[in-house]
């Protein structure tokens, strides 16, 4: 049977990893290859790695980088940040990426999404979605800089017809608040959409998973804020889901 | 000095696998590896791996673009040497394929590769799912249950002779995670993403002769 996954996100931002709090004010949360050795050794499920600098400025990810980190990721790496081109994401895969994290560009160009799935398989094109409630469900690119005119529900209903591996939402109003994921969203979204669905943004502890897989019907739950400023673990996390019936990986 | 020593995989480059991730694999198992596409490097490997992240189509074409198919299946079949294919790196050793229209694979397996029968459940299929072994094989070897491996796939072969599954996994209905026939082997899953039971896996295909 398929397991329910448990995500770390890791943030980074000019060599250090960070964590933001509505996706503003980055906080430094350490070294990024430390990092990915503790969550390997872990066992982690999988780990998403995003390079705000760039998905803010569009510019290309740090291919060497990306090399260095896979090569101590023996687990599911999947890299976002600044991927508007089938370039980027063959030379991403090169590097030790297993999937790409698309977000800007495909929002505002959704057949980009097809084009890369139909080059690189939809199993490895991961679409993100940041979107705030407050601002009428509205998307946001560019890791929360920049307000589009598109509707969440609308966005993802005109691209029903378009192929791509997973979708993960992020709710910025939620983000770094640790105060619940936007479980009220994630429901509509997992009746809109027929892809494994991830959620992000808000989680303050194991409860709020919990809450995620049984009423949102999520396939996955990511987190950073928890991971990084307390003391709470995935595999914490998956020995108690394990113990309310969820069935996770241990 | 490696156990390994006169042993060698030649991990295929052919532009759409994911060869930075299986190399690193290989990598730390410290098994002599080689990534390309050059006739001499694969006639001196003891190994042949096909890495896979793509689509059939995609995968089936850049194959056939950048290798020389006929002394692959000279490897192969003359030479015996095992060959593993990773995800739509086994998909493409089959008759056909269903991904983006109809395309012609390697026809080494008899099957064809169509979208899993998930009963609705939402797909791509991905994550951590059970290999659930069905016969006996020497990759097995130290395996004492039936591990997690890690999946990304829409799409799954489905096999004309049952005889050729080593293990199958279910998401929505059963279908074949581990397939072999004589030294071809193939996984639907990604070893070099699955821990420690993908590099016990890796280790034991390396130990066939």
């Amino acid at each position: 049977m398929l397991k329910k996954r448990i995500i770390p996100t890791l943030l980074y931002n000019n060599n250090i990893l960070v964590k933001g709090k509505n996706f503003k004010s980055d906080r430094s949360v350490g070294s990024v290859i430390e990092s990915i050795k503790i969550y390997n050794h872990r066992e982690v499920d999988e780990l998403v790695f995003f390079d705000l600098v760039a998905s803010r400025s569009q510019s290309q990810p740090d291919y060497g980088l990306i090399l260095e980190l896979s090569k101590e990721c023996f687990v599911p790496f999947a890299v976002g940040g600044g991927i508007n081109k089938l370039e980027t994401i063959e030379k991403l895969l090169k590097n030790g990426a297993d999937k790409v994290v698309i977000n800007s560009e495909g929002v505002i160009n959704p057949k980009f999404l097809q084009s890369s799935s139909k080059e690189f398989g939809s199993q490895c094109i991961v679409l993100s979605l940041d979107y705030s409630k407050k601002k009428n469900y509205g998307l946001i690119v560019n890791s929360g800089t920049k307000k589009t005119n598109k509707n969440i529900f609308d966005f993802l209903n005109s691209i029903k017809d378009i192929n791509y591996g997973e979708l993960i939402v992020c709710s910025v109003d939620k983000d770094g608040c640790l105060n619940g994921y936007d479980f009220e969203t994630l429901k509509k979204l997992r009746k809109l959409i027929n892809v494994p669905l991830i959620c992000s943004g808000g989680c303050s502890g194991y409860k709020d998973m919990l809450t995620a897989f049984n009423e949102c019907k999520v396939d996955a739950v990511a987190a950073g804020s928890i991971f990084h400023f307390s003391h709470m673990t995935p595999r914490q996390a998956k020995i108690y889901l394990k113990s309310k019936g969820i069935n996770v990986r241990i | 000095m490696s156990e390994f020593e006169n042993k060698k995989i030649c991990l295929l480059d052919f532009k759409t696998g994911n060869t930075g991730s299986v190399s690193n694999l290989l990598e730390k198992l410290n098994i002599k590896y080689c990534v390309s596409n050059k006739n001499h490097e694969i006639e001196s490997s003891s190994h042949l791996i096909l890495p896979g992240v793509g689509s059939f189509e995609k995968a089936i074409n850049n194959l056939k673009n950048e290798i020389d198919i006929d002394l692959i299946e000279k490897q192969v079949f003359d030479h015996k040497k095992p060959i593993l294919g990773i995800c739509v790196g086994m998909q493409i050793m089959a008759e056909n394929g269903n991904e983006f229209g109809n395309h012609k694979g390697l026809g080494w397996i008899e099957g064809k590769v169509d979208i899993i029968d998930s009963k609705r459940l939402s797909l791509p299929h991905v994550g951590w799912n059970t290999v659930e072994i069905k016969k006996k094989n020497k990759v097995f070897n130290n395996f004492d249950k039936n591990y997690d491996f890690y999946f990304a796939n829409r799409y799954c072969m489905y096999l004309k002779n049952k005889i050729d599954i080593l293990a199958t996994s279910n998401y929505g209905s059963d279908f074949p995670s581990i397939i072999n026939k004589n030294n071809i082997y193939g996984f639907q899953f990604h070893p070099e993403k699955s821990q420690r039971a993908g590099k016990m896996l890796l280790k034991n295909f390396f130990d066939l002769n």
